[in-house]
């Protein structure tokens, strides 16, 4: 059993030890045997152990109600204190445990993935950076280690989107990632200063009691609480800050699985999730519609992408909105149960999609044709024969995000349907909802089949390149089968064998605390809801995952329905979805070209107009007044009135004209006038 | 050593007579003996901050002399928290500054005279507590930085030194005068010790011309060093100075001068005119957000990288003017908010300290690829990551420092700043996270177009940052980095002597005179 203590010693053993392999290999990476990714490998597989030690303990404590908290005194200044520690309950261990494991299969992925990269040593000191930024994440009991951690996790996927940074598109994707963040990150930090104004401390448990306490509430309350959503919205690039994610697909393709599929961006959803008490009722509707329309939004985009791993980033985009949408309607444990399956089910198909692309890049390369895009699948097509691995773990994963039964998605997504419903029988104003929520489930169904049609089924659309597709190596094709056998729902539901009930340890020992703010539906109100919903919000599931892949199979597959006459017969619908609907084009056109533009004036206005003209200005008046009385001095004074007396004045007037040459004489004289000021005045 | 403040100023003379004893020709030896001089003065003022009681928030080491006793003019030094990590910042940055200069080769006898020189007059600030000392002192140090842009500075150095000077001497003079008034009106006394007791009251209800004597001092005292700050209206001399000046004057120049003028408006404006922080807080708040954003609108506008750095410096430093502003939060009016104040001042400080830090860096940083390539336009270069790997990564954690990364030293001050300043200057501090974001976009742009893309032809060859350059570096790197995931060690040093102050205002200041 492991207690007290020695927990905090496990967590800071999971924290510092990916942080460790960060630094030697930034240091020493390259000058170490295999340029060191064992040392990353190592430190990552003890966390793994260390993590699931943490889960076997839970498992064997069987207590929903356990936490732990250890924290030291980062800043003391008398008054204003800040403390930073760790905040260990079960949804932390879930999490290390997710993170941890997808983590590692990322190490052990790029092993071959990564082989030869020019930054190899490099490439693995991030993810040690990665995966130390995201544990603080997932670790921190109060709102200061919570940002700062929030922060470095933003860097280190700034590293690695732009790992190959000599293409200008990584670079660019990169600085895109962290600046999109950091637009939500004002909004996070707005809001910890609002509650810290209000309740003096950065301690989540602090927070919650001052909440209940009534020391904020109202409308500043459901401020601060949408200001620290904004962080959310950022980091899991919900709608509008959406843009960021698919570019970051510029990054290698294990990163993508771990950050921007499975760990990273789900952060925010963890943020809501642990802040959830503290959110108002208003708070949680602006939540719930910007996770329910990013959902069905982002699906609508990724039906007509064709770039195989933009069409998993969209997707990841809408599911991450599902999760936020059952955060926002107050059943945000079923929103970290698909937090938790889909990092599993989504990490094998970004991995799934590495292996075809690596496929396709050592098939490209043997024909020395550098213009094919490895990653389009209008490119691809039959690999099921080549490929048998990562063709069966593929369409595992998708059945699991499509909610078949029988896998985890179908539990996980039911639950939230099902909240969904709950909620919008409680307040049939918000029906729609449950309409972004099936719709997106529908659309979903549809486009991760086409995603499987077009690159392992039909004929292959390029012969030459199809014969030297490859299955890839064990290190890739094990990470690939582990995350698909956790597809299964048995995993999530025992020690019960019900593939119908999310009913099992999960559901048993993740239990949704009460809402802190005074009026809120009681957690248990909540459940009653979501329970009574369960059966038709299951029954409508099934229709419209069947109905989404029934369509894809009838329109890829069987090849009944045309895609191209469908998409002539939508219109400019299909034009808006391959475009994005054109927020990148609208974002730089009224967004960042007015701000360039704006600083390029505020520049221009400072140093050519300000300084050059205004404050030159005074030495131009200083110089010519200096000649003036040099002229009157001389030629008036001097020459005409006191001629040959006035040698002294003489040579004032001359150093008065120069006082813009800053001779110490003139700076002397300064003093001197100072004082004399000085001494009228006091006799004045 | 009760002397021990003394020699820290004086040592630096010293040296200065030993260079000229040196003949001109032998500059290794003249570097050297810089070096080691700076090297005693930085053992020395490590072992004041050892023997420094931190929980005593009053002056330490006080030493008093005689001097022009006729005047009240008394030799008097002391240092309490305020100084202390300025003293600590300058001895330093006047250290590894003679490394960042060891390639100059012209006039090196006068170079390195004149740049001890300004180590004695920046110390001799920080450590007086007699005005005429203390205005002495300021003057000596404008003199070298004058003669140090003017002489070994860029093609348009002449016009920078001329602009820098006039503009600090507008500013000097504001301030002779500011002295002499309280001079005549506390009791004719120079002793800042006094005045700080005397001024807050004798001043109040006095009248001159139908103003506030309180304010038309403060305000005086204000521009003075808003200069050097400086402050929006008064920075346009900063990015021409820093743009012209040789790398390691635009060092010092960012990384300690701009530090005196913040020092004199705690050190002098809030102890003796307590009453002018209540009516001034809010501009002070004011101008410290156009600071942030006016700043980081221009640096996101610069193709010269060295431009660049220098408005970054004035955006950072308005981050200190907000948090200095959040000490009126500690008054009975706001609601005894010490937490705010706490908060605001300290993170004001250490601003100022993690400010010295960082523009150091990228000062440094600039002056290594200037040397090199001999230009600084950051799209004249592209994917020179791959070319200088180990520079690019020292830029990246400065460039990250600069744009306030948590676990950055910057990141705790900035963010203490705001949280302190937010209660009273709600709008204010919310308008001013949008520096949050703009910092990053121009410290990141300009990344991008450096060090990102495919690499330049032309730069192959570029060699990369040499052991010399790298032991300037290191230093200060390490010290944001220990102070970004650890702050105590600074806060701790400062929290009493900022707590003595925040009294002192809230105590004295207030009282309705100037309301």
């Amino acid at each position: 059993m492991i207690t007290g203590n020695i927990i905090t010693d496990f967590c800071l053993l999971i924290l510092f030890l990916p942080l460790l392999a960060f630094s030697i290999n930034i240091f020493f990476g390259k000058r170490l045997p295999r340029q060191g990714d064992w040392v990353s490998v190592g430190a990552v597989l003890i966390t793994l152990i260390l993590s699931l030690s943490l889960l076997m303990n839970m498992f064997m404590n069987w207590d929903a109600n356990f936490s732990h908290e250890a924290q030291f005194s980062w800043i003391d200044l008398g008054a204003f204190k800040i403390e930073l520690g760790f905040w260990v309950d079960n949804i932390t261990i879930v999490m290390l445990a997710v993170v941890a494991l997808i983590s590692s299969m990322t190490h052990i992925f790029s092993l071959e993935y990564m082989k030869g990269d020019i930054r190899y040593s490099r490439y693995y000191a991030y993810l040690g950076l990665f995966t130390f930024s995201m544990n603080g994440i997932v670790l921190a009991n109060n709102l200061i280690s919570l940002y700062i951690f929030w922060e470095l996790v933003g860097v280190s996927s700034y590293l690695l989107i732009a790992h190959w940074y000599e293409k200008h598109s990584a670079a660019a994707a990169g600085k895109k990632a962290f600046l999109t963040n950091r637009v939500g990150d004002i909004g996070f930090f707005i809001g910890i200063m609002i509650m810290f104004t209000a309740i003096e401390s950065f301690n989540f448990q602090d927070v919650f009691a001052g909440v209940s306490q009534g020391l904020i509430g109202g409308s500043l309350l459901t401020l601060a609480g949408v200001g620290l959503f904004m962080g959310a919205v950022g980091k899991s690039s919900q709608f509008p800050l959406h843009i960021w994610l698919p570019d970051a697909m510029e990054g290698p393709t294990p990163v993508s699985a771990l950050m921007h599929a499975a760990t990273m961006v789900a952060a925010g959803v963890y943020l809501t999730v642990r802040l959830f008490p503290l959110f108002t009722p208003e708070a949680l509707t602006i939540i719930a519609y910007v996770g329910g329309f990013t959902a069905l939004f982002a699906a609508t985009i990724a039906i007509t992408q064709n770039d195989i791993k933009k069409v998993l980033a969209y997707s990841t985009v809408s599911q991450l909105g599902y999760m936020i949408l059952a955060v926002g309607v107050g059943n945000y444990v079923a929103a970290l149960f698909h937090l938790l399956t889909h990092a599993m089910f989504k990490a094998c198909l970004f991995y799934g999609s590495g292996s075809v692309i690596h496929a396709m890049h050592h098939s490209l390369h043997e024909l020395h044709d550098h213009d094919t895009d490895p990653q389009d699948m209008r490119n691809m097509g039959g690999f099921q024969s080549k490929m048998p691995i990562t063709h069966w773990t593929m369409v595992i994963s998708t059945l699991a995000i499509s909610g078949v039964p029988l896998f985890s998605g179908f539990l996980s997504k039911d639950a939230i349907l099902a909240g969904t419903l709950a909620f919008a029988e409680h307040y049939p104003q918000h029906f729609l909802l449950p309409v972004f929520g099936f719709g997106a489930a529908a659309i979903t169904a549809f486009y991760m089949f086409r995603l499987i049609f077009m690159t392992f089924h039909g004929e292959a659309k390029m012969p030459k390149v199809f014969t030297g597709i490859h299955e890839s190596p064990k290190v890739m094709t094990f990470p690939l089968v582990l995350l698909a056998t956790l597809s299964f729902f048995l995993f999530y539901t025992l020690p019960f064998f019900n593939p119908f009930s999310d009913h099992g340890w999960f559901t048993e020992l993740v239990k949704a605390s009460d809402s802190v703010v005074p009026g809120s539906l009681s957690a248990a109100e909540i459940y009653e809801g979501v329970h009574h919903a369960h059966y038709p919000a299951m029954a409508l599931s099934l229709l419209v995952a069947s109905l989404g892949i029934g369509l894809s199979y009838l329109m890829y597959l069987k090849k009944k329905l045309s895609a191209e006459d469908w998409a002539g017969k939508m219109g400019f619908l299909y034009k808006w979805s391959l475009n994005k609907y054109y927020f990148d084009e609208n974002y730089n056109r009224f967004l960042y070209q007015p701000l360039l533009k704006l600083s390029r004036a505020v520049a221009y206005l400072d140093w050519d107009l300000y300084d050059k003209y205004f404050i030159n200005g005074f030495g131009r008046v200083t110089k010519l007044l200096s000649t003036i009385t040099g002229r009157i001095d001389y030629d008036g004074l001097d020459q005409i009135l006191v001629d040959g007396v006035g040698r002294s004045a003489e040579g004032l007037g001359r150093k008065l004209k120069h006082v813009q040459t800053g001779r110490l004489q003139n700076y002397m004289l300064f003093a001197l006038v100072g004082v004399i000021i000085i001494l009228v005045f006091q006799t004045i | 050593m009760n002397h021990l403040l003394s020699w820290i100023i004086w040592l630096p003379i010293i040296g200065m007579v030993a260079i000229a004893l040196i003949p001109r020709d032998k500059t290794e030896l003249i570097k050297q003996v810089a070096a080691a001089v700076s090297g005693i003065q930085l053992a020395v003022v490590l072992y004041l901050w050892r023997t420094f009681d931190a929980a005593n928030g009053t002056f330490q080491f006080l030493e008093r002399a005689e001097w022009i006793p006729s005047f009240n003019i008394t030799y008097i030094l002391g240092v309490d928290g305020l100084s202390l990590p300025m003293v600590i910042l300058m001895a330093l940055i006047g250290f590894l500054g003679v490394f960042v200069s060891w390639n100059i080769n012209r006039a090196v006898k006068g170079y390195f005279s004149l740049f001890l020189l300004l180590n004695t007059g920046v110390m001799g600030v920080f450590l007086a507590l007699d005005f005429f000392l203390f205005y002495i002192f300021w003057e000596v140090m404008l003199l070298p930085m004058y003669f140090l842009i003017g002489m070994w500075g860029g093609p348009q150095r002449e016009y920078a030194a001329i602009k820098f000077f006039l503009y600090t001497l507008f500013g000097s003079v504001l301030i002779l005068i500011a002295i002499l008034a309280l001079y005549f009106t506390c009791g004719k006394t120079f002793d800042m010790l006094v005045l700080m007791e005397t001024a807050p009251t004798a001043l109040n209800g006095m009248l001159w011309w139908g103003m506030s004597a309180i304010k038309v001092i403060w305000v005086l005292l204000f521009i003075g060093f808003a200069i050097k700050v400086p402050v929006f209206p008064f920075h346009t001399w900063l990015p021409l100075a820093h743009v012209e000046a040789p790398t390691a004057i635009s060092v010092i120049l960012a990384g300690i001068l701009l530090k005196l003028g913040i020092y004199g408006i705690l050190r002098i404006n809030y102890t003796m005119l307590p009453d002018g922080v209540f009516w001034f807080a809010g501009a002070l708040a004011v101008l410290g957000l156009i600071n942030v954003i006016w700043g980081a609108m221009c640096a996101l506008a610069q193709t010269d990288l060295k431009k660049l750095v220098a408005y970054s410096s004035v955006n950072h430093m308005g981050y200190a003017l907000l948090g200095m502003a959040a000490v009126i939060a500690a008054s009975g009016m706001h609601g005894d908010n010490l937490i705010s104040a706490q908060a605001g001042i300290n993170g004001a400080v250490f601003q100022m300290f993690n400010h010295g830090t960082i523009s150091a860096m990228l000062f440094i940083l600039v002056g290594v690829i200037y040397d090199r390539a001999h230009h600084r336009d950051i799209d004249g270069f592209g994917g020179l990551a791959s070319q200088m790997p180990i520079y690019t990564g020292f830029v990246a954690v400065a460039f990250f420092a600069g744009l306030g990364l948590p676990m950055f030293s910057g990141f705790v001050s900035e963010a203490m700043i705001l949280i302190g300043a937010f209660p009273v200057f709600k709008a204010i501090v919310v308008i001013s996270t949008l520096g949050i974001l703009l910092n990053a976009a121009y410290f990141l742009w300009a990344f991008q177009r450096i060090f990102f893309g495919p690499a330049n032809e032309k730069y192959n060859d570029l060699p990369e940052i040499n052991n010399r350059e790298l032991f300037t570096l290191i230093p200060l790197a390490v010290i944001t980095v220990i102070l970004g995931v650890y702050p105590r060690p600074f806060l701790d040093l400062v929290a009493a002597t900022m707590n003595v102050l925040i009294d002192q205002v809230v105590s004295l200041g207030g009282l309705a005179s100037v309301m």
